[in-house]
């Protein structure tokens, strides 16, 4: 569905990513992880049209994405949430999520309707006629998932949706993005809540210093020696094989 | 306040303001409630823009001045019919406001940036209209003929000699009109796609884009919509005074009326610009009134008197008196408002 090839980006003197290349197949939640500052939220952006890659293609339904704007790639059906959530503060709950569901709808009131039933689908129907900017960050963080799923979108890039919650609010998102997924939407999404990328991803993948080091399914990756390098520190994953692989 | 009590005030709202040169007889407060739909109109056009789009013109002159002007040139150099010239007159400040907005949009001005660069614009308008002599009659200005015979009076667009009604009211209804229309063009971009997407673009714009808005096309269907009803303040003024010159097409301060209003009656709001142009518009007077009462004439009081309202309002009412209303209105009826 999704094939990320060799996609790379400097800024000054930064490799930010480095010849990145990723696959997500049809009805797939796929998970990107890595430390801080690894290059995730960039690939995104990339992805997404909001930065031009200096080398390499995205290639989505047959056709290449990059060099085409934002709303273009969110038309096609690619959308992206925030990391850093955009809420538009000055605007109810209701009406926030309307903006993505004009993307499919022009009458207004039909697309009031669809807001808030995908609202009450997210669990945000007391909220509905809140502003946005009186929203926990909880509720702002389900807000962004429910304006970027409104626009009836196939892959839904997702960016840290789970940041910064109670275990109690990680549990009830996951439940969210599996229902979300269940109702035949694509998911690639960038978490750190490593409890939410274990139980969602049917694959992983692990960018480091803008490096694609590791691929597979979650329980693999968390052996895999690189990816342990990567989060613990040079010398880790052989220290953890001679304690017997245990008290990591 | 449900949709349909808003309706029915704005109903009740135009009667009154229909029903008004019956009911009032006073030739001085019918020119009072006339100037104040006049900068009502102003305000809502640029509402449309700085209110629901975020994007604070400093130029709005240009729109008012270049549909003043094609009015009065059309009319004075070729004998063209006003009522055919006006459609000129939209057109040509809808064109420049694709212009400019093309420009800034496309290079992503915003903020102070888009201030200046529509300021700038205005500017140059100015000096244009006052240097290309040959076209524009310079500083001098271009006056229309008065028309004297009442049964032309509809054929010119002149009400001065057109009976004893329209000689007291025509222009007060055109202005009317223009309100009427523009303020139900702006209720209904409200609730249009449009308008949603509008605003959105003026709260987020990233954001806006990564859900399918193609903000750049957004701000320049607004600054065209803002255009076209700036516009037609123009064709009322030269077909009220005759008269347009340089200064008056261009010079700041219609740029500066138009936001006045909207900023102190509410930005982003349907009711606010009418609300604020009234507020202003009676404090001016009163001042007036009041000081030259107790000492003698001070002309510029009012002018005073605006700038300590706009940094009051600016400082302690961010939603205009449209929000003041609203927190009123929810006092009173101890239940959920929603702004007008």
């Amino acid at each position: 569905m999704l094939e990320v090839i060799g996609l790379s980006k400097t800024f000054g003197g930064l490799k930010a990513v480095q010849d990145a290349s990723l696959k997500v197949d049809r009805g797939e939640i796929v998970s990107l992880i890595g430390p801080n500052g690894a290059g995730k939220t960039t690939l995104f952006a990339m992805i997404s049209g909001f930065l031009k890659p200096d080398s390499g293609s995205v290639r989505y339904g047959g056709r290449d994405l990059v060099g085409m704007k934002p709303h273009e790639i969110c038309l096609i059906g690619v959308v992206r949430t925030f990391q850093v959530v955009q809420p538009f503060a000055n605007l109810s709950v209701r009406e926030n999520i309307a903006v993505g569901a004009h993307a499919r709808i022009r009458s207004r009131a039909d697309a009031l309707g669809r807001a808030a039933e995908i609202g009450r689908r997210l669990g945000m129907g007391k909220m509905l006629d809140q502003p946005a900017g009186a929203l926990t960050v909880a509720g702002r963080k389900r807000l962004e998932l429910a304006r970027a799923l409104a626009t009836g979108p196939d892959l839904l890039l997702l960016d840290e949706v789970m940041a910064g919650l109670t275990p109690t609010e990680v549990s009830e998102v996951v439940n969210l993005v599996r229902g979300i997924q269940e109702a035949g939407t694509t998911i690639l999404l960038i978490e750190h809540v490593m409890q939410a990328v274990m139980s969602l991803s049917d694959r992983t993948y692990v960018l480091n210093q803008g490096r694609m080091i590791a691929e597979g399914t979650p329980k693999s990756i968390t052996s895999t020696p690189e990816v342990i390098e990567a989060y613990l520190g040079h010398g880790a994953a052989a220290r953890i094989a001679a304690q017997g692989g245990g008290g990591a | 306040m449900s949709e349909r009590a808003r309706l029915m005030g704005w109903a009740l709202l135009a009667t009154v303001l229909v029903l008004l040169p019956f009911g009032v007889t006073s030739g001085r407060w019918i020119d009072f409630v006339e100037l104040t739909l006049f900068v009502a109109v102003m305000g809502q056009a640029w509402n449309i823009l700085g209110g629901y789009g975020g994007q604070y013109s400093f130029g709005h002159a240009l729109f008012f001045g270049t549909a003043a002007y094609i009015q009065a040139l059309l009319q004075f150099r070729y004998g063209i019919s006003p009522w055919v010239a006006m459609w000129f007159a939209a057109a040509g400040s809808i064109a420049v406001g694709a212009f400019v907005g093309y420009l800034s949009f496309r290079y992503g001005l915003r903020g102070s940036y888009f201030a200046l660069i529509t300021l700038a614009f205005a500017e140059a308008f100015h000096v244009l209209a006052r240097s290309l002599i040959s076209v524009t009659e310079g500083g001098r200005g271009v006056q229309l003929a008065l028309n004297q015979d009442p049964e032309r009076a509809i054929a010119t667009f002149q009400f001065t000699f057109a009976g004893e009604f329209l000689q007291a009211y025509g222009y007060y209804y055109t202005i009317l009109i223009i309100l009427l229309l523009a303020y139900a063009a702006t209720w209904w971009m409200e609730r249009s796609r449009f308008g949603a997407s509008l605003m959105a673009v003026r709260e987020n714009e990233d954001a806006a884009e990564a859900l399918g808005i193609n903000a750049f096309r957004v701000k320049i269907g607004a600054i065209c919509l803002s255009a076209a009803i700036m516009s037609m303040t123009g064709v009322y003024y030269v077909q009220k005074f005759l008269f347009v010159d340089p200064g008056i097409a261009y010079g700041p301060s219609k740029s500066v009326e138009a936001l006045f209003a909207p900023i102190i009656g509410g930005l982003g709001t349907v009711l606010g610009p009418l609300l604020g142009a009234f507020f202003i518009h009676g404090v001016g007077e009163f001042a007036k009134e009041a000081i030259g009462a107790v000492w003698e004439e001070r002309p510029g009081v009012d002018l005073i008197l605006f700038g300590v309202i706009l940094i009051l309002v600016l400082g302690f009412l961010p939603r205009g008196l449209v929000g003041l209303l609203d927190t009123a209105w929810r006092r009173l009826t101890g239940g959920r408002g929603g702004h007008a």
